[in-house]
């Protein structure tokens, strides 16, 4: 096992370098910093050259990587450019805010689709079934932005009951939370259905009624656990496209997290902040990813062995 | 356990009474009927078998007796199963309520099912799945149900029940998997087994043994077993009565020697006639064909004469492997290097002869698929020669490769996995002709595809349909078919008979003898069947863990079998009378891995010649322990 970890640490240290080099370069390519930091319109060429002197820009783009990646080892991502503040802080700031609405989101999630995805298995072709197919295929139509609106203007402008943005208080939760949780828990339930077929045509479970054991101690015990991998795998590859998402759904409800963060970064060319964010985004992908390979061999003996 | 039954168990009446049962699936104004209006008793202690093919409704009927249909969409249409439980009086199942009726499954009435592979749960232990129901019915607690866990698998005789009890069952092996089965579905001390098809599915050393702690369980615990299986052989040993099924209705019921001695419906007596039974070559040095009974539209039809297949020229073999061995790697460390190796096949030598059959038998890990593939160049071999009509494999060029490749054919054993569903069998078959650049012409293709579905008995009009319009027996048919197109001289029949029916088997072997004599085709025949072997085969090589340990004419090897493995092998075989008297000795033990690790090579067997042709590989200890 800990050879496993080891291995897949060696791994993330490659793929952040990756991602890092390739977010810095491309970030480089979008113009300059100096001119949005200047603003107004007499600036002459001796002021950019000012600004960029005193960002380090003038540098090659090779020596100023690795200037980046020699604060990386001591866990300094730098200044922004705007401000001055320090990306350590202001991603201290954000990273709880996302990781909150993302694992909230994710176990609302796990918490609808495992019960509804048994559910409509057990009751293959029958009318819940059908429903719950139904229901879900429209939640995967919905775009995530017109759903946040959508519910925006109804709780918050229409009843009133919830406010549109920010995060104060519990109840801000809710709509950010739900407008993610519902389009992962539109593929969660087919993918629980789905899997939970396959696993209920299997000899074992035939076995296990044999036994005279109850419907819910064979779906829950025997089946549901030899169901989960297919979900389990999903889970960590969500994840990733959950970073991707909540950018939006932060930036629709004016979440303060790193969504937030990176978007206001790109928009103002704010190089360390935005390879800062990216890094510590990376970083979780992988470290979800690890812990989805773990997972895999406490669910499954087989996998455990190899 | 046929007449020691006590039969003061009897004076109650029966233990299970199946009355006018009726099973059918789908919904809609003609559903299936998968059982129709099926009767019979089950005495306490006693063994019922429950014998017919696929698709005669046996299986179903075993599901529908606990109500186990429910689950697979099918519904009991009518008729009762009364049940008499330990602690009150009969009662209907078809009407008993769902809590009910798990106080029955698993507490009086238990069942096994076929594939060991599947039926545990790969993500609980052993002793956890074992002790499920105990505290399920008998209210024990964890500690106590481990315990008696512990004791279940000793009973099963499983070696190491403690540290077994801890393991999940992929660490097992079929056999032992099997075992665990049996201790799981004896937990509670069921009143009545149902066994359905439990030992299909192993190799035939393997069955013995399961079979034999069925049969002492049984007769200690005074469990009534219903046995359900398509083996004749198998219910010889087994059964005290025989129920017969066919369509989905029974057709006959009778005690055992009754069925075999005297059968009475038509398609009993077909079934009957169709099984290859060990034994009924003795003294002729030759296979031979005999008729099949079929049944055709509900009556009974022979098909086929008696013919000895007097087909083999010994003048020049076709077919010379020398020192034949292939090895795969398993298990590598960290950095790459190979720790373990499959050694599959280990120096086997051989020839094969025109028109001659050689048939490889062995059981699971002894290397017989492996060296069939390795002909066909589907695996690369490690060492050893091949000669091809004289040529050496090795010498040849990649396009000589290619041309041998329509000289050696291959049959494999499942006919429904083996022909592509997209395309009509006519295209299948005319692959290879247009693959080798045979016959050019649309119109000469045509016709020879239509030649060949006629020789092995089917219409030229067959070409444009589909691999899922055809049963099991004619899908192999087609690859018989597809396997001659390119007219070799030699074709290797990997288990090609096995999965099928004994009815289809028969008429398959029938097929595959007369094809031999109309084209003097030489065959490989891999099978781990003996009987079917004895028929169809001159000569026979018995492989074990990748090495041959007898080789000789098929006489020779059946009538005097000089290997304590040969030996081993044929007297395991459950055969098909119950009159014959069961074996005294005991089959012991799993069969060993080929897996071994870098650098501990096997011993070859050193070979020495009892008779003429005969050769038998002298003993090493070690082998006659494990054997």
């Amino acid at each position: 096992m800990a050879g496993f970890i080891f291995k897949r640490l060696l791994q993330a240290i490659f793929v952040i370098l990756a991602v890092t080099l390739i977010v810095s370069f491309a970030i480089r390519l979008s113009g300059d910093p100096a001119v949005m930091l200047a603003g107004g319109s007499n600036i002459t060429e001796k002021d950019l050259q000012n600004i960029r002197q005193a960002l380090g820009l003038e540098r090659p783009f090779i020596v100023q990587y690795l200037t980046f990646l020699k604060g990386l080892l001591v866990g300094d991502f730098g200044r922004s450019f705007m401000g001055g503040t320090s990306v350590s802080l202001l991603i201290s700031k954000a990273l709880p805010a996302t990781l909150l609405l993302a694992f909230t989101s994710l176990l609302i999630s796990i918490l609808l689709s495992v019960p509804l995805g048994v559910y409509a298995a057990v009751n293959r072709g029958r009318w819940p079934d059908q429903l719950i197919r139904i229901v879900s295929l429209v939640g995967l139509s919905f775009p995530n932005f017109w759903l946040a609106i959508m519910m925006v203007l109804f709780f918050s402008i229409t009843l009133g009951l919830l406010p549109p943005s920010g995060m104060e208080g519990p109840e801000s939760f809710i709509m950010p939370a739900l407008t993610m949780a519902i389009i992962l828990t539109a593929t969660n339930v087919r993918l629980v259905r789905t899997s939970m077929l396959e696993t209920l045509s299997q000899q074992y479970i035939m076995v296990a009624r044999s036994k005279g054991l109850r419907d819910r101690v064979v779906l829950y015990k025997h089946a549901l656990r030899n169901s989960a991998i297919p979900l389990v795998t999903y889970i960590g590859l969500q994840f990733g496209g959950l970073v991707g998402g909540i950018v939006i759904v932060e930036r629709v409800f004016n979440w303060p997290g790193m969504g937030t963060l990176a978007f206001d970064a790109i928009s103002g060319r704010d190089y360390p902040v935005l390879q800062g964010t990216i890094t510590v985004l990376a970083l979780f992908i992988v470290l979800i990813n690890l812990m989805v390979d773990i997972a895999y061999g406490l669910i499954d003996p087989r996998i455990r062995t190899e | 356990m046929s007449d020691n039954s006590p039969s003061s168990q009897r004076q109650d009446g029966p233990l299970l009474s199946v009355r006018s049962l009726s099973v059918e699936f789908g919904a809609g104004p003609t559903p299936f009927q998968a059982v129709k209006n099926v009767s019979f008793d089950v005495q306490p202690g006693r063994t019922l078998a429950i014998v017919g093919e696929s698709g005669s409704g046996k299986s179903v009927t075993s599901l529908a007796i606990m109500r186990l249909t429910d689950y697979t969409g099918g519904r009991i249409s009518s008729g009762e199963v009364l049940f008499r439980p330990s602690d009150g009086p009969a009662l209907d199942l078809v009407g008993a309520s769902d809590a009910r009726l798990r106080e029955i499954r698993g507490n009086e009435i238990a069942m096994i099912f076929q594939e060991p592979m599947t039926s545990l749960n790969p993500v609980f232990t052993i002793g956890n799945q074992i002790g499920e129901a105990l505290t399920l019915h008998e209210g024990l607690n964890v500690r106590d149900a481990r315990l008696r866990a512990k004791e279940l698998l000793q009973k099963v005789r499983l070696p190491d029940a403690d540290t077994l009890l801890d393991r999940y069952p992929h660490q097992l092996s079929g056999g032992m998997r099997q075992r665990v089965m049996i201790a799981m579905a004896l937990a509670c001390g069921p009143k009545l087994l149902i066994a359905d098809e439990p030992t299909t599915a192993l190799d035939v050393t393997i069955q013995a043994q399961i079979l034999n702690i069925i049969r002492d369980l049984q007769a200690e615990m005074g469990t009534a077993v219903i046995f359900i299986t398509h083996d004749m052989g198998v219910v010889a040993e087994m059964a005290d009565d025989v129920v017969v099924m066919w369509k989905g209705e029974k057709v006959e019921q009778a005690p055992v020697r009754e069925i075999f001695a005297s059968p009475q419906h038509p398609y009993t007596k077909a079934l009957l006639s169709a099984v290859p039974r060990l034994g009924s070559l003795t003294g002729q040095p030759l296979p031979k064909r005999t008729p099949v009974m079929i049944m055709d539209g509900g009556v009974p039809k022979q098909t086929g004469a008696t013919h000895v297949q007097d087909t083999a020229d010994y003048t020049k073999p076709i077919l010379q492997v020398e020192k034949l061995t292939t090895r795969f790697d398993v298990g590598k460390t960290f950095f790459g290097r190979v720790t373990h190796r499959v050694h599959a096949v280990e120096e086997v030598s051989f020839d094969i002869f025109p028109g001659e059959t050689l048939a490889l038998v062995g059981e699971s890990g002894s290397g017989k698929s492996t060296i069939g593939r390795t002909l066909q160049q589907l695996v690369e071999p490690t060492g050893g020669t091949v000669r091809f009509d004289g040529r050496d494999m090795n010498a040849m060029s990649p396009s000589e490769r290619r041309g041998l490749r329509q000289q050696i054919q291959y049959i494999f054993q499942d006919p429904f996995a083996s022909l592509d569903p997209r395309h009509t069998v006519g295209f299948s078959i005319a692959e290879p002709i247009v693959v080798h650049g045979l016959l050019k012409d649309r119109k000469a293709i045509d016709r020879r595809v239509h030649e060949l579905l006629e020789q092995v008995g089917l219409q030229p009009q067959h070409a444009k349909r589909y691999p899922h319009e055809f049963s099991g027996g004619q899908r192999q048919r087609i690859c018989i078919a597809r396997a001659l197109a390119s007219d070799p001289k030699l074709v290797i029949a990997d288990e090609s008979v096995s999965a099928l029916d004994v009815s289809i088997q028969a008429q398959i072997v029938n097929l595959l003898m007369e094809l031999q004599e109309r084209r003097r085709l030489s065959y490989l025949f891999i099978t781990h069947d003996m009987a079917v072997v004895e028929k169809i085969s001159h000569r026979v090589a018995v492989l074990y863990l990748g090495q041959i340990v007898e080789i000789g004419t098929r006489q020779a090897v059946f009538e005097n079998p000089q290997h304590s493995y040969t030996r081993k092998l044929l007297s395991a075989v459950p055969i098909a009378d119950p009159e014959r008297e069961r074996a005294k000795t005991r089959i012991e033990g799993e069969i060993p891995s080929p897996v071994r690790p870098v650098g501990q090579e096997p011993a070859i067997h050193r070979m020495r010649e009892v008779g003429p042709g005969h050769w038998v590989a002298v003993e090493a200890d070690q082998l006659r322990g494990a054997a």
